[in-house]
């Protein structure tokens, strides 16, 4: 009995099994996981007659394809076009969220719970839904092929404003009085005392707006029809076909130079991310 | 027929009242009665009387009867959480507004609102105008780019679903009777009896009655129908396989790199990292992968196993199924990530207790992990029905093309297809009202079973 309580055995019974088994198996996990991208990787690398041919080693044209890609088709200023959208979303997102947890925690109003409600009932209101109207909408102002088409709409976030107002809602009540107290303005309360303590909030907001912004598709597809102005997911289509054939090593390329950004700041931002999704579940 | 809907409503009114409130006096009858009145009212007055006039269908009248007294709810609702506010329950609203902490700023009541504008004005321009728009492009015929447009009123939903107005309200009533039978049935029957079983078997049965009723319900096409169908059943054959693969395989996943072992947060890292992978790209790479003349799967297939794989493109089959691979690969990161989050929480005491009790290793899974990871599982549920039901566009637009004769393509496909490349924006918003009733559903039901007020995912 008490040798059933022992670290030694209880590491045996609760990890059944050898390490090695275990390794194993991870590795062969991760490595299906893996195999479109790195199926993607070898063809990337490849002419069109080294594909067919179904040769198994980096073929010959990888700058080629590169060059095909980035130059041929402008593939730079598609990516510079997501970056720019990507982080005006972001950012504008956060702020605004910030704001609104600000409001909801720290502010007594009439008609809170309206504007509550107004906030959470758009957590079933995607984008999606409406999107044949939203395009005749943006279309009559005039937004068509522009930058603030594809930023605007996705200011506002219902859950950042929900996971800030959890956030601050858990922070000690006697920071509100501290800096009343010091004569700060709630903008002050803000930036000098909240965003400070927020910050593993603010990552884990900014991982999921991030990629959820990088990657979209549908509505740039619809609203953007000036290539020179369209995002890197939609000009992924154009190099479906390349003088007039399909050529399968620059998409390919193409592919996985579009999911660089988004993967280096999710794998970077890892930690900070699963943090902020911590304190989201509290509740 | 208006009348007999707002005869109907005013009816209505005094039972939800003494359905649902716990202080009833003739004056909250009363109130309640006028109430789903104006409620009913407001859709005829909006639409106008389209749905009654000479030469309109029974269709029609049951679909404006419907509009009505689904106005006339939701009014009865708003009244009942300002009632329970008046009686200091304050349950429903206060609740939801989270009245986490007394205190705070004395300053101008403008100061909050200044602070909310922003993300006020973008909600309603870009959420809320747009949806309004939705509801009144979906009664309309009008073509994208056209100046003009024509009232169709019901028209476009019409078309989409059976023209049997007595089936189309028995199909509905039949699913929600044997809800409630199973419901009854589970109450009164003792636990792990043989009559409780049979009760578990009857909820299931319930559960998929809905899904039958609507497939009776929408139109099977000919005759100037829609063969909407076809839509349904592809989008739930689709839906279904995608939060199937992606939830059990995320499931078993996680379940295997949990365990405390050298080099864990490496393995972690890389078995989620396709999280961060588009739809597109997850389209663009199983593109690849099942090309018919170039791809890895076809050539493999043939090679190693002598099998000459048809494209994938006329094969309805295939090419749902390789949707559904390449869609749950995408979310599979996902919902590793999340499960692994979970089974840190999962109490290891248990786990040693029924080690010691002689529990087998699936017994431990299921009677100890599983009901632990519960309420993951059910985010994880509603988020992927989400993605399979949306972002699939994408996946879908790279692989496919809604091919072969459409049997992939999924319904925000279809509305895509029928309102911007038919341009018939009426029809296309039509489908998209009937979507939007189907996430509606969906975040209703997250919200009753989880009374959480948190989603994590999208946007």
């Amino acid at each position: 009995m008490a040798e059933g309580l022992t670290p030694g055995v209880k590491k045996r019974t609760f990890f059944r099994g050898r390490q090695w088994t275990f390794h194993l198996a991870l590795s062969v996990t991760a490595f299906v996981i893996a195999f479109p991208l790195l199926y993607a990787a070898l063809i990337a690398t490849q002419t069109n007659t080294e594909i067919f041919a179904f040769q198994l080693t980096p073929g010959s044209a990888l700058k080629s394809n590169f060059d095909a890609v980035w130059f041929g088709r402008d593939f730079a200023g598609a990516m510079w076009n997501s970056t720019v959208q990507a982080i005006l979303v972001t950012t504008g997102k956060t702020i605004l969220s910030l704001l609104a947890g600000l409001a909801f925690v720290y502010f007594k109003f009439r008609g809170k719970w309206i504007v509550f409600f107004l906030v959470l009932v758009t957590l079933m209101m995607p984008t999606e839904v409406m999107i044949l109207a939203m395009f005749r909408f943006v279309s009559e102002i005039g937004w068509q092929d522009s930058m603030a088409a594809i930023t605007v709409p996705f200011l506002a976030s219902a859950t950042g404003a929900f996971l800030f107002r959890q956030h601050f809602a858990n922070l000690p009540a006697e920071l509100l009085e501290a800096s009343q107290i010091d004569g700060a303005s709630p903008i002050q309360f803000l930036t000098k005392v909240l965003i400070p303590l927020s910050w593993n909030v603010i990552a884990a907001l900014f991982v999921i707006q991030f990629v959820y912004t990088w990657n979209m598709f549908l509505w740039p597809s619809l609203i953007i029809r000036d290539e020179s102005k369209q995002v890197v997911q939609v000009a992924l289509q154009t190099l479906t076909n390349i003088d007039g054939a399909l050529t399968y090593g620059p998409l390919m390329l193409a592919a996985i130079i579009a999911s660089i950004p988004p993967a280096i700041i999710f794998v970077l931002m890892q930690k900070p991310f699963m943090s902020g999704f911590a304190i989201g579940q509290q509740k | 027929m208006l009348i007999f809907g707002l005869v109907i409503a005013a009816l209505l009114g005094p039972l939800y009242v003494f359905l649902n409130l716990e202080r009833r006096s003739l004056q909250r009858y009363a109130i309640g009665s006028a109430t789903a009145v104006a409620g009913a009212a407001i859709t005829p007055l909006v639409m106008g009387r389209c749905g009654f006039t000479e030469g309109t269908s029974g269709v029609d009248h049951l679909l404006s009867l419907t509009l009505m007294w689904g106005a006339a709810w939701i009014a009865l609702i708003a009244l009942r959480s300002f009632f329970d506010r008046a009686d200091g329950k304050a349950k429903a609203s206060a609740a939801m507004a989270g009245e986490i902490r007394t205190g705070g700023y004395r300053m101008g009541w403008w100061v909050p609102w200044v602070l909310l504008s922003p993300t006020l004005l973008i909600l309603v321009v870009f959420l809320y105008y747009p949806a309004f728009r939705t509801f009144t492009l979906s009664t309309k015929l009008t073509k994208l780019g056209a100046p003009r447009s024509i009232d169709v009123c019901f028209g476009n939903f019409t078309e989409l679903l059976i023209l049997n107005p007595a089936k189309l309200v028995a199909y509905p009533l039949i699913a929600i009777a044997v809800i409630y039978g199973a419901r009854f049935w589970m109450n009164h029957s003792g636990p792990g009896t043989w009559s409780r079983k049979g009760a578990d078997v009857a909820s299931v049965v319930g559960m998929l009655a809905i899904f039958v009723a609507m497939y009776l319900m929408f139109s099977p096409g000919g005759g100037g129908q829609v063969d909407y169908r076809d839509v349904y059943v592809n989008t739930l054959i689709i839906t279904v396989g995608i939060v199937a693969f992606g939830m059990i395989g995320g499931l078993a996943v996680a379940y295997l790199a949990f365990r405390k072992i050298r080099g864990g947060s490496a393995y972690r890292t890389l078995l989620i990292w396709p999280y961060a992978i588009s739809p597109a790209v997850a389209g663009v790479l199983f593109f690849m992968i099942f090309d018919p003349t170039a791809g890895i799967f076809t050539h493999g297939m043939d090679v190693v196993f002598g099998i000459d794989v048809p494209n994938y493109r006329e094969s309805a089959m295939l090419a749902q199924g390789s949707i559904i691979l390449a869609s749950g690969w995408k979310i599979l990161g996902y919902n590793i990530l999340f499960y692994l989050a979970g089974l840190q929480t999962v109490s290891t005491d248990q786990i040693e207790a029924a080690v010691i009790d002689g529990a087998s290793s699936w017994q431990r899974f299921y009677k100890i992990v599983m009901p632990a990871l519960s309420p993951i599982t059910f985010f994880l549920l509603v988020t992927n029905l989400v993605y399979a039901f949306f972002e699939v566009y994408a996946t879908v637009d790279f692989m496919t093309k809604g091919a072969p004769a459409g049997k992939t393509s999924i319904a925000i496909y279809e509305i895509i297809r029928v309102g911007v490349n038919n341009g018939d924006l009426g029809r296309g918003a039509a489908q998209s009202v009937l979507l939007f009733a189907a996430v509606i559903a969906i975040t209703l039901w997250q919200f009753r079973t989880t009374g959480s007020k948190v989603s994590y995912g999208g946007a």
